[in-house]
């Protein structure tokens, strides 16, 4: 229960940095807030040529890889499911 | 015999059917693909297209992955005596309805007869059949039987009977309304080109190209795809979408097969530079490479600095750095520079440069602008300055750029009146600002307001227009521009609107509905917009906004 509870709040803390961050260093309109289940990539917000973007932000701040092979909307499309990826990398 | 793509092609075949010609990354890992492997391939595509009805002379639009069906359906409609025309596919930004659209007008000039495209795509064109076409026959490639076809006792590659000025194909540049204009290219024309690009690049036995580049661009079509293919130079291709994603696979393909060429946009040299990790580029060497040519959007000396400073350390010679300006209506290159010798760098007078429309050079310092040479003329182009009533202009004047040479188009498709348009006493008009120097070609800008981002070219009232229709924007009241981005190597597009009075408080959701309108029907990921009130934008003495004045104003009052 306790474990369950850890890791959702890291969940909240990682949804919130890749919020500003994506806001500010991808997408620089760093006034938007992106909705938990924006689509990302489906909907062009993240475009083609920031994806390696993506993936060098989460590589900085998380310290996990994300290969660029699952750089496309099948892997991940909203901040959500990012979330989720990256925190099965952190356990 | 004429000299045609067939020809060329099926002699190669046949002298050097073992030949290992092509090298493609498909899901991680490469395939090698020899002559004999590709007439292979190719055959089945011919036979779909003879049994249905599909002829000399008819137009077949390929639009497949960037893979092999892409390449074997190309040759398979060559050697059947048809017109091959990529086209993209419908990607991530762009709405369905959108691509639809452009598509159907795509279709009706063009008047293609086939269409060849992959089982996923289906749906997408389901919608043709809903309306009268030209086309007769949809070829799905998954549905191809490569194995158990009849196919070579019946196949005659009708493609070899065509003539020297016969249509061999048609290139659709990019933009947002650049599908409407096809261009045609005869083989002439383009066994013309190669020919004479081939002794500016001064090929070599030893020489291997590699490329990421899309085959519906003109670039990654003649230069990074028909050059090797018919003249039996190496090839080593991956997708524009896994580069995109993973640059570093492009060094590390340089490095595996030691290539010698490759053709890059602008944009890249700071995409490669900023966004690949060096642990990706361990055991990395650049070494091989002898020309690394930087085309199809404004070069940047900024740009090439930022690459040789990373990949020069892993081999990369700064004699290796090369410039082209090239365009599809002349096939593809116009000027090469920088083979085996530096690359010309002008620094000019800045005040004059913008003002007089005249290019001084000037010592290093503040107040100029270093120019990038595109190099000379390639051996049958020529090329001049014009002033607006078509008199040619001196040295270091800038005008006009005009060409003349034996490989022009032989036309835009269906399109007579744009072709007769295009050209002035027998010199076509590229649209594009540039001046001559010591007989090297410097360019400028273009004659009209085009934003080009990343090499595709877009024009601002498209972009104006989608925004527009967005509520409580101003109607008429928006101005669309590309503003320079040292980081990214090209263009940024910036819009501004003026906004009604009633919709100031609704500022934020104004702006997210035109950065998703225009990124989805125009393709171009937007970030920058301005919403600003009544009268902040500058207009002409007609009414009409000033895209350049307003440009202006946003650089000197907003980025600043």
């Amino acid at each position: 229960m306790e474990r369950i509870e850890r890791s959702s709040m890291i969940k909240r803390e990682i949804i919130s940095t890749l919020q500003s961050r994506i806001a500010k260093d991808i997408l620089n309109i760093p006034e938007k807030t992106i909705a938990l289940e924006e689509p990302l990539i489906s909907s062009g917000l993240i475009d083609s040529f920031s994806l390696v973007d993506l993936a060098i932000l989460i590589e900085d701040v998380f310290k996990v890889r994300v290969d660029d092979t699952e750089l496309n909307s099948d892997v991940f499309d909203s901040l959500d499911q990012l979330a989720d990826l990256i925190l099965s990398r952190i356990q | 015999m004429s000299l045609n793509f067939s020809k060329q092609i099926l002699d190669q075949v046949d002298k050097f059917p073992d030949k290992q010609i092509l090298k493609i990354l498909i899901a991680g890992n490469y395939t090698h693909l020899t002559y004999k492997d590709i007439f292979d391939g190719a055959c089945p595509y011919e036979y779909a297209l003879k049994e249905t009805g599909i002829g000399s002379g008819d137009v077949v639009i390929l639009i497949l992955p960037h893979g092999l069906d892409l390449i074997f359906a190309y040759f398979g409609t060559i050697l059947n005596g048809s017109i091959p025309s990529i086209m993209p596919s419908l990607t991530e930004k762009l709405i369905p309805e959108k691509y639809r659209k452009d598509l159907r007008s795509l279709i009706e000039i063009s008047k293609p007869s086939a269409l060849i495209t992959f089982s996923d795509f289906k749906k997408e064109i389901e919608f043709l059949e809903t309306y009268e076409s030209s086309l007769k026959s949809v070829i799905i490639s998954d549905e191809i039987d490569f194995i158990n076809g009849p196919y070579k006792e019946f196949l005659d590659h009708a493609g070899l009977m065509q003539l020297d000025d016969d249509v061999a194909l048609l290139q659709h540049s990019s933009g947002t309304t650049g599908l409407q204009k096809g261009v045609a290219l005869s083989h002439q024309s383009v066994f013309n080109q190669l020919e004479s690009y081939q002794a500016a690049l001064e090929i070599r036995k030893d020489d291997v190209i590699v490329s990421w580049l899309p085959l519906y661009h003109d670039m990654g079509l003649i230069a990074g795809f028909l050059l090797p293919m018919l003249y039996g130079i190496p090839l080593v291709l991956m997708s524009p979408f896994g580069w995109v994603k993973a640059p570093y696979k492009l060094m590390q393909a340089i490095s595996k097969y030691k290539g010698t060429l490759c053709w890059l946009p602008n944009f890249a040299y700071n995409f490669c530079a900023k966004k690949i990790r060096d642990r990706d580029l361990s055991d990395v060497d650049l070494s091989s490479l002898r020309a690394v040519i930087n085309c199809s959007e404004p070069m940047r000396f900024s740009s090439h600095e930022m690459f040789l400073e990373k990949f020069g350390v892993y081999g990369l010679q700064e004699k290796a750095l090369a410039t082209s300006y090239a365009m599809a209506e002349n096939v593809f290159a116009v000027t090469q520079g920088g083979i085996d010798q530096p690359i010309t760098y002008d620094e000019v007078d800045l005040i004059s440069f913008q003002e007089k429309n005249v290019a001084i050079p000037v010592k290093p310092g503040d107040g100029s602008v270093i120019m990038v040479s595109a190099g000379r003329p390639i051996s049958n182009v020529e090329v001049k300055i014009v002033d607006s009533s078509g008199k040619f202009l001196d040295e270091r004047q800038i005008g006009e750029i005009v060409i003349r040479s034996n490989c022009m188009l032989d036309g835009y498709y269906n399109r007579d009146e744009e072709t007769r348009k295009s050209f002035i006493n027998g010199w076509f008009k590229t649209g594009d600002l540039g001046y001559i120097a010591d007989s090297e070609i410097y360019i400028s800008g273009r004659k009209k307001d085009l934003i080009i981002v990343g090499g595709k070219n877009i024009y601002p009232k498209d972009l104006e227009t989608i925004a527009m229709e967005i509520n409580g924007v101003h109607p008429g009241r928006v101005v669309a521009f590309g503003v320079y981005n040292k980081l990214k190597g090209t263009e940024d597009v910036v819009i501004i609107a003026e906004i009604e009075d009633e919709y100031i408080e609704k500022k934020e959701s104004i702006s997210e509905d035109i950065r998703k309108r225009v990124t989805r029907e125009s393709a171009i990921a937007l970030r920058n917009i301005l919403l600003v009130d009544n009268k902040w934008l500058i207009k002409t003495s007609s009414g009409k906004i000033a895209r350049a004045l307003n440009k202006k104003k946003y650089i000197e009052e907003i980025l600043s």
